[in-house]
């Protein structure tokens, strides 16, 4: 195929050229800071203001409740930091998942060091986190639980509404990490009793380098970025208008198609997840069969080592990514797929792959051949493969 | 990130494989840590290796190192195979990104191991080949898992 194929949707988006367009004139003639006096500046503000009803809209929240932030690992920092500073007479307790994004798991890291404690709850062999245990964690000191919405690399949805009536029950605060969910997902923050949820633009068709921290009214947060007043005195810094403006006009957009794009991705999803299973001997499907990301499909493929694998997709103009170590930079692989139980080189050959609504079914089936000829290539040059064979005769 | 000399040997790579009845035969690496290495040598009576095959479970670094390990060692004795080094691998393939350097040790490795195997096997002992030290049992208890 000439056109590249990108199935990586959920390590970033296209921009759709609709926000581009909205974007651009806050660039040039219309570049005024929103704090200055001037009309044209000042109009500016009205301009943040309108993207962040759109926001809130999406959520069931009040505008009041949504900052913008550079994007979901400064939100994800923000409330975890914050949480303990103005929560510190309480407790300094956490609770999270062991599947977090790095972004939740580091800051997790960095507030031990400082005198937190953490725990960590596992999750089932389906990357589901197991509510007795979260349950179990509870203590007089916790003042925060922190669950992902949605899992980036398995895809696997979280119970949030268990979670919030948990949370609420025992009076402890409760975020999540939405950043794979939001605007795929429809998210209802009273319903679900979130105090504090992180999403970023770049993964739902809108720019990088802008997000948002919902903080339900009432909660004591201080600003994390200090500076000016901007943002309620919540969060410094002359607003990224721009990246706000395309946030909301990308907001917008998908929650417009949440459900056709939900649909058509789920019809993709399982067309691949049905004929990869059918058709590949040796693989398994990572993460919930059903109670995931309609975008989202992990496998695993026995005997093979997920970079070859990315490289050798990439050569067909396909674009993936993998758990394996060799991708992460480390010498473990992804700490999600050790997470469901899966044996270090079951986890080193795994394969993401992250759909779009701008994905056709021709594609989807181009795709399939061609992980068949890449695993059967790959495999005939396994030692692991060749051990196996012999093994069963 | 990878060169074009490691492109194409990942690509294409050379001399994959299983010798049947190998003089000398080296497994190296683990699979908990995502690479292992196997390599087969035919080496005819007086020491000249006269095929040369591999297989390998890794990224591409671990396979074009693999690969031109083989075309390197291929014709040469016992003695000159024992002193291609990673190094020698590395150059030979433009060079390898940091992360990957382990790769060539492997391949390195691999070659000493299926040199150490020829010599066991006919009860010979290669001056300067010591026992090769990368042990794939290491992660045996976890690639017995099933689905």
């Amino acid at each position: 195929m000439e056109r590249k194929i990108y199935l990586d949707n959920a390590a970033t988006t296209p921009t759709r050229p609709e926000v581009v367009e909205a974007m651009l004139p806050y660039f040039t003639e219309k570049f005024g800071n929103p704090s200055s006096i001037y009309e044209f500046a000042s109009q500016n503000k009205t301009v943040v203001d309108k993207a962040r009803e759109v926001i809130a809209n999406s959520l069931n929240a009040k505008t009041e409740e949504i900052y913008f932030t550079a994007g979901g690992t400064e939100s994800d920092n923000w409330a975890l930091i914050a949480t303990v500073e103005a929560y510190k007479n309480k407790g300094n307790h956490i609770i999270t998942s062991k599947i977090e994004h790095h972004a939740i798991l580091h800051t997790c890291e960095y507030l031990e060091q400082h005198g937190c404690e953490v725990t960590y709850v596992n999750v089932d062999e389906n990357g589901v986190i197991k509510l007795d245990e979260l349950q179990a964690a509870i203590r007089p000191n916790t003042i925060l639980i922190s669950v992902m919405f949605a899992n980036n690399e398995i895809g696997t949805i979280q119970p949030i509404k268990e979670i919030g009536e948990i949370a609420k029950k025992h009076g402890v605060l409760f975020h999540t990490d939405a950043v794979q969910a939001y605007a795929h997902i429809e998210i209802d923050v009273n319903d679900l009793n979130i105090d504090m949820l992180s999403a970023s633009g770049h993964k739902l068709n809108g720019p990088k380098g802008i997000g948002f921290l919902y903080i339900k009214k009432g909660l004591k947060l201080r600003s994390f970025i200090h500076g000016g007043a901007q943002e309620r005195s919540r969060r410094a810094g002359t607003e990224n208008v721009p990246g706000v403006v395309g946030f909301g006009k990308a907001v917008e957009m998908a929650m417009k198609t949440i459900n056709e794009r939900r649909e058509k991705e789920l019809y993709l999803r399982e067309l691949l997840i049905n004929r990869i299973l059918n058709e590949v001997p040796y693989v398994r499907l990572n993460g919930h069969r059903t109670k995931r990301l309609s975008n989202n499909v992990n496998f695993s493929f026995q005997f093979i080592e997920g970079e070859s694998l990315l490289i050798m997709l990439d050569m067909q103009n396909i674009c993936a990514s993998s758990g394996s170590a060799c991708t992460s930079g480390s010498l473990d692989p992804s700490h999600v797929l050790l997470a469901i139980g899966l044996p270090h080189e079951i986890a080193h050959g795994s394969l993401r792959l992250t759909l779009s609504e701008d994905i056709t079914e021709d594609e989807i089936k181009y795709v399939i051949e061609k992980i068949k000829e890449i695993v059967d290539k790959l495999r005939s040059m396994s030692p692991l493969y060749e051990d196996f064979m012999r093994e069963r005769g | 990130m990878y060169s074009e000399k490691v492109m194409d040997h990942f690509s294409n790579p050379r001399n994959v494989g299983e010798i049947e009845n190998a003089s000398g035969v080296g497994t190296v690496g683990n699979a908990k840590c995502g690479d292992i290495m196997r390599m087969y040598l035919d080496i005819d009576d007086s020491g000249v290796i006269k095929d040369c095959k591999f297989k390998t479970f890794g990224c591409g670094a671990a396979v074009a190192t693999s690969s031109m390990a083989t075309e390197l060692v291929m014709g040469k004795t016992v003695e000159e195979a024992l002193k291609i080094t990673n190094k020698a691998v590395m150059e030979a393939l433009d060079g390898l990104p940091p992360a990957k350097i382990h790769c060539s040790l492997l391949a390195e490795e691999a070659i000493h191991s299926a040199l150490w195997d020829y010599a066991e096997k006919n009860g010979m002992k290669i001056e300067g080949l010591t026992k090769p030290k990368s042990d794939i049992h290491d992660g045996e208890e976890d690639t017995k898992e099933e689905y």
